[in-house]
């Protein structure tokens, strides 16, 4: 008797307290920078894509819904040919964003993915390529990386010296 | 002649049905010449005693047992030189020595009672201390390069446990060179390994790949930006540890290794019959990669093999059917269209394909009846291919397979270049000559696997290799002596040698004195050898030298009672013998059965007519004929002349059974589902359900083929009651790929016809050798993972290497000597024509890829430098080939006097050399014939 009137009190005092339920879409939740929502592609400070088409991301991914191929351009900088995600399969787990080697792929707080035909889901990479860094501004990849493509020799890369003369007979 | 056949000189054959001409032949073996097997020792690993073989080195041992070693500068194939430090392992020194020292375990050889740690920290210490050093000048690469996903680099980086970077001084740099169309050099990425170098220059013979300066800035590459011009150069990108040497057609449409769909399969391009896997993505196929077989390839395949897959997707690709006079047509009606020209026709002339599988050819002469059953060759050819098979069915011959050619040590090549015609032997006779050094190191101690030392205590030293053919060949350079002469005159030179060996064979009358004295010399090598043997080939079409080979071969078994003689005969495609096997009819007959009107219809199967005999006779052919009609997967000139064409599958597309010149039965695999419409070449000509009611179908008819079933296990095979998956178990990109045609992810295609699934699921493990698609093994991503997948290191695969050798030790009731030719008599003015092969050029399918087109030569007619100032020719010049055809004067030096050399199969060269005809030059201006 005493644990039904017990019972009784604690539900009836919640008519008291504040509600957690906000009025989505009226009002909206914070979201902060780090929220898996929808997948960007971003692009390196000078303004190029950062995907490398490595494959990585499509790898890892759990569900399989991301596919890529790979293509070179004249520059011999590696990107994406296409770069399809297929979000009505895609889970959000943002094993994608950690796998990425040049932070192209990002997860951002938008979460508002909602269609009435599952093809409007399917995004090309024009749909995923955004024209800014995310939340990494300050990285390029080919800044790092060995190979050599226009605009940056061999050796220019951080923390490489200049590429060898074979001709030469010193040390 | 020899009486009973009781061995040949390389060991016992296996047990089991195997000789298919012989079925039950009473053969005895007497002993293999290679002493009893070395007895068994066992080692201490980390506490534990294991079984070794002696002689071994620590690292091949170690990796035989299964265990994980990191290495990189040992290769199997290659040996030892100690340069990596990588497989550093401590050793003790004995039971009661607690510390031990570390040694390279690819340096030490195995010992009784030996104790080592793989394990100890001291070991793991000082294998991730190398590693860590190896790292410091590799650059941040492996998002965008080739390599990754499959590179033994990073294998062994997470095998030693490397994970952060701590040096931080500058990485050194390198430029990059182009090396032509195959290969792409990205420097940065070396660890100094040398096998590169070691492969290109020690094992395939190459000058122009070398090392340049020194300690940390070494450099691996030309002596400037330029084609790598050896025929293997291909392998260097499996060679190579990581990411130096790669793919450059891969490059292109690149996909990781495990995203690619892939099959056992065998390669198309000549009649070796190397095992390849093929890889596809998104429908396409991506590229070749080499699959081990312990028999045939080991671990290299040739440029024409790796590179040449360019046509399964290339711009004369066939993905509809056709009809002359509507266009293209749906496959119903393809369907239809057949059915009604067949029931229409009055005698269908059915010509089969050298390079189309058993059952395609088998379904197409069900299909005519046997007697309207035509091999679609050349004549001349089809007469060296009956004239071969008459050899290894009546003499006391046995067709060696690539292995045992590297262990002849004395060879003797009549007429032919093998590199241009049978590329992956070359490469087997190159280290065959390598056995005089072997000897050396044997008398003086040195284990094989000591690769500096042996090389150091051979010197120059070779094991005796004579050529005798028409033209220069890449094998020159090893070569004790060579002769150059026209076919006729090697066919002589060929008799005499038989005539030196066994004075009961016909001597050989008008010989000069520097033939004589070479016949002499290549007898006395051939008959002090342990286990000669004899290459020739349908190479320069013809069947004198064929005969030669047969009657040395008769000889030596005279001289060797009891002894089959080692002999590999190179055929020009990848099922030659297969075709040849088949016994039909030969082109003329055809035409002939055309021609007297028995027969209204042709029925083509995979095959290029004007490939095969001259322009005027296959217009008149295809003229006469009222209907004809070609099944094949590449648009050519035959198919642009027919009435109706239906596409068929490419090799990567369909399932078969080839027959190398080997003489094995090889079952390839589809890699990828039909382009288009296309489909399996027999499905258009009967009603088999699925292939392997026609294997069976082929083997009851025709006795020869009674163990193809056998090849492989057929499409009922299961483990575990699971099919093998075709895709690696990480396969990406599944629900994404045919998204954005379709969001309703449609069923995998189901493969009625084997064992393999078009699929990530299924069998893990245990793939019986013949149906393993790829390798992989935990911890092990690049092919080298093929360690774990062979019975010892570089040695045969668990399970046996697959394939079904039809062609036993021929005993048969031998041959009567055969007369040798006499000298051709001399034409004024005029030369003969010879065919001059090319890797490049010579076969049709692989001159699809662009990038074997570009290796090709540019048509022309070669002639000796001294013909060509007597008939006043200079080089360039353009003379008239045969009527309308001009071809410019290529001054070949070497080449033997009195011939004219013909690139043979080039597309844009209409006449083929289909024999040994007189040719009288014309040059502009003169009156033409």
């Amino acid at each position: 008797m005493i644990s039904q009137l017990r019972t009784l009190w604690i539900v009836l005092k919640h008519t008291f307290s504040r509600a957690d339920t906000v009025q989505y879409p009226e009002q909206r939740p914070k979201l902060y920078p780090r929220y898996r929502g929808r997948i960007v592609l971003t692009r390196d400070p000078d303004g190029e894509e950062r995907c490398v088409a490595c494959n990585l991301c499509a790898a890892v991914c759990p569900v399989d819904c991301i596919a890529l191929q790979k293509t070179e351009d004249v520059d011999g900088r590696w990107y994406p040919e296409f770069f399809r995600i297929n979000f009505s399969r895609c889970i959000l787990c943002g094993l994608c964003e950690e796998a990425c080697p040049t932070y192209a792929i990002q997860l951002t707080p938008d979460f508002e993915l909602c269609e009435y035909d599952r093809r409007n889901l399917v995004y090309e990479k024009e749909h995923l390529l955004i024209q800014g860094t995310g939340k990494y501004p300050g990285y390029s990849f080919y800044r790092v990386a060995g190979k050599a493509i226009a605009g940056k020799d061999k050796g220019q890369a951080e923390n490489e010296a200049p590429p060898i003369d074979v001709h030469s007979l010193l040390p | 002649m020899p009486d009973k056949i009781v061995g040949n000189d390389f060991g016992p054959p296996k047990a089991g049905p195997k000789d298919g001409l012989q079925g039950g032949s009473p053969h005895k073996i007497v002993g293999n010449g290679f002493g009893p097997p070395k007895a068994g020792l066992h080692i201490e690993i980390d506490g534990k005693s294991h079984p070794v073989k002696a002689g071994e080195n620590l690292l091949q041992a170690i990796l035989s047992l299964g265990l994980d070693l990191p290495y990189f500068c040992w290769h199997p194939a290659m040996g030892s030189v100690g340069a990596c430090r990588q497989c550093g392992v401590i050793q003790f020194k004995d039971a009661n020595d607690a510390q031990g020292r570390v040694v390279m375990a690819c340096m030490t050889p195995v010992a009784e009672g030996m104790r080592i740690s793989l394990q100890g920290p001291d070991a793991k210490a000082f294998r991730a201390g190398i590693l860590e050093l190896l790292m410091t000048n590799h650059p941040h690469d492996c998002p965008v390069c080739e390599e990754g996903g499959e590179c033994h680099l990073q294998d062994m980086t997470v095998m030693t446990g490397h994970t952060v970077r701590q040096y931080r001084g500058l990485k050194r740099t390198h430029r990059n060179q182009d090396l032509g169309p195959f290969i792409n050099h990205e420097m940065n990425r070396c660890i100094a390994c040398y096998r590169c170098v070691r492969y290109y220059q020690d094992y395939c013979g190459g000058d122009d790949l070398q090392v340049f300066a020194s300690h940390n800035h070494v450099y691996f590459g030309r002596q400037e930006d330029g084609v790598l011009e050896n025929e293997f150069s291909g392998n260097l990108v499996e060679v190579c540890p990581t990411g130096v040497f790669t793919d450059k057609t891969f490059s292109r449409h690149y996909s990781r290794k495990w995203d690619l769909q892939t099959a056992p399969s065998v390669c198309v391009h000549c009649g070796i019959g190397c095992n390849t896997s093929p890889g596809e993505r998104y429908g396409s196929l991506r590229r070749i990669v080499n699959r081990y077989h312990g028999e045939i390839n080991g671990y290299f395949l040739c440029d024409r093999g790796r590179f040449g897959y360019g046509f399964v997707n290339g711009p004369a690709r066939l993905y509809q059917a056709r009809s002359a006079e509507t266009g293209p047509l749906d496959v119903s009606t393809a369907e239809n269209r057949l059915r009604a020209m067949l029931e229409d026709a009055k005698g269908i002339v059915g010509i089969g394909s050298p390079r189309a599988s058993l059952e395609a050819n088998f379904a197409l002469r069900e299909r005519v009846g046997a007697e309207r059953f035509h091999a679609g060759i050349g004549d001349a050819e089809h007469g060296c291919l009956r004239t071969l098979l008459d050899l290894v069915r009546n003499l006391p011959l046995h067709l060696v397979s690539l292995r045992e050619a590297e262990r002849a040590d004395a060879v003797l090549i009549l007429g032919e270049d093998p590199t241009q015609t049978a590329p992956r032997l070359a490469l087997a006779l190159r280290q065959a000559v390598r056995n005089r050094a072997l000897a050396i190191a044997d008398e003086l101690g040195i284990p094989h696997w000591q690769d500096a030392a042996v090389r150091e205590a051979a010197q120059a030293e070779k094991s005796p290799l004579f050529i005798a053919s028409p033209a220069p060949t890449r094998l020159d350079d090893i070569a004790a002596r060579t002769c150059r002469a026209s076919p006729r005159t090697i066919a002589r030179l060929g008799f005499a040698v038989a005539h030196g060996i066994c004075p009961e064979a016909p001597a050989v009358m008008g010989l000069t004195p520097e033939h004589e004295a070479l016949a002499a010399e290549i007898a006395q090598a051939l008959t002090s050898a342990e286990r000669p043997l004899i290459v020739a080939g349908t190479g320069c079409l013809s069947e004198d030298v064929l005969r030669a080979v047969g009657q040395i071969a008769a000889a030596l078994a005279a001289a060797r009672p009891g002894r089959a003689t080692a002999v590999h005969f190179a055929v020009p495609e990848c099922n030659s013998l297969g075709l040849a096997l088949m016994d039909a009819q030969s082109l003329a007959h055809a035409a002939h059965t055309i021609e007297s009107g028995e027969a209204d219809t042709l029925l083509i199967l995979e095959n290029d007519l004007y490939r095969r005999a001259d322009r005027t006779t296959v217009d008149a052919l295809l003229t006469r004929a009222r209907q004809v009609i070609v099944i094949d997967h590449t648009l050519h000139a035959t198919a642009e002349r027919a009435h109706l064409v239906l596409p068929a599958a490419s090799f990567a597309e369909t399932e078969g059974t080839l027959v190398s010149s080997e003489g094995r039965a090889q079952r390839f695999f589809a890699a990828m589902q039909p382009a288009g419409d296309s489909r399996d070449g027999w499905r258009w000509l009967g009603p088999w359900p699925c292939l392997d009611d026609l294997t069976r179908a082929l083997a009851d008819s025709l006795p020869v083929f009674q163990q193809i079933t056998a090849c492989a296990p057929g499409a009922a095979f299961r483990i575990a009651g699971q099919k093998i998956p075709r895709q690696p178990h990480r396969y990406s990109g599944r629900t994404a790929m045919l998204a954005d045609i379709r969001i309703h992810e449609p069923k995998q295609p189901e493969d009625t016809d084997s064992a393999l699934a078009f699929s990530m699921e299924g069998a893990a493990n245990d793939h019986p050798p013949a149906l393993n698609p790829f390798v992989w093994a935990p911890g092990w991503n690049s092919n080298q993972a093929v360690g774990k997948f062979q019975d010892e290191a570089g040695g045969h695969l668990s399970g046996g290497d697959p394939g079904i050798r039809l062609i036993g030790d021929g005993a048969g009731t031998g041959l009567p000597w055969s007369v040798p030719p006499e000298t051709e008599a001399s034409i004024a003015d005029a030369l003969r024509l010879v065919p001059l092969h090319h890797i490049f050029g010579s076969d049709e399918t692989s001159m699809h890829s662009s990038a074997v087109a570009e290796r090709a030569p540019h048509p022309y007619v070669a002639l000796n430098p001294e013909d060509a100032a007597r008939l006043g020719l200079a080089e360039g010049e353009e003379v008239e080939l045969a009527p309308d055809v001009w071809l410019p004067v290529k001054c070949l030096p070497g080449l033997a006097a009195g011939i004219a050399g013909v690139p043979a199969g080039l597309p844009d060269l209409p006449v083929p050399v289909t024999a040994w005809q007189s040719w009288k030059p014309n040059k502009p201006g003169d009156e033409t014939s």
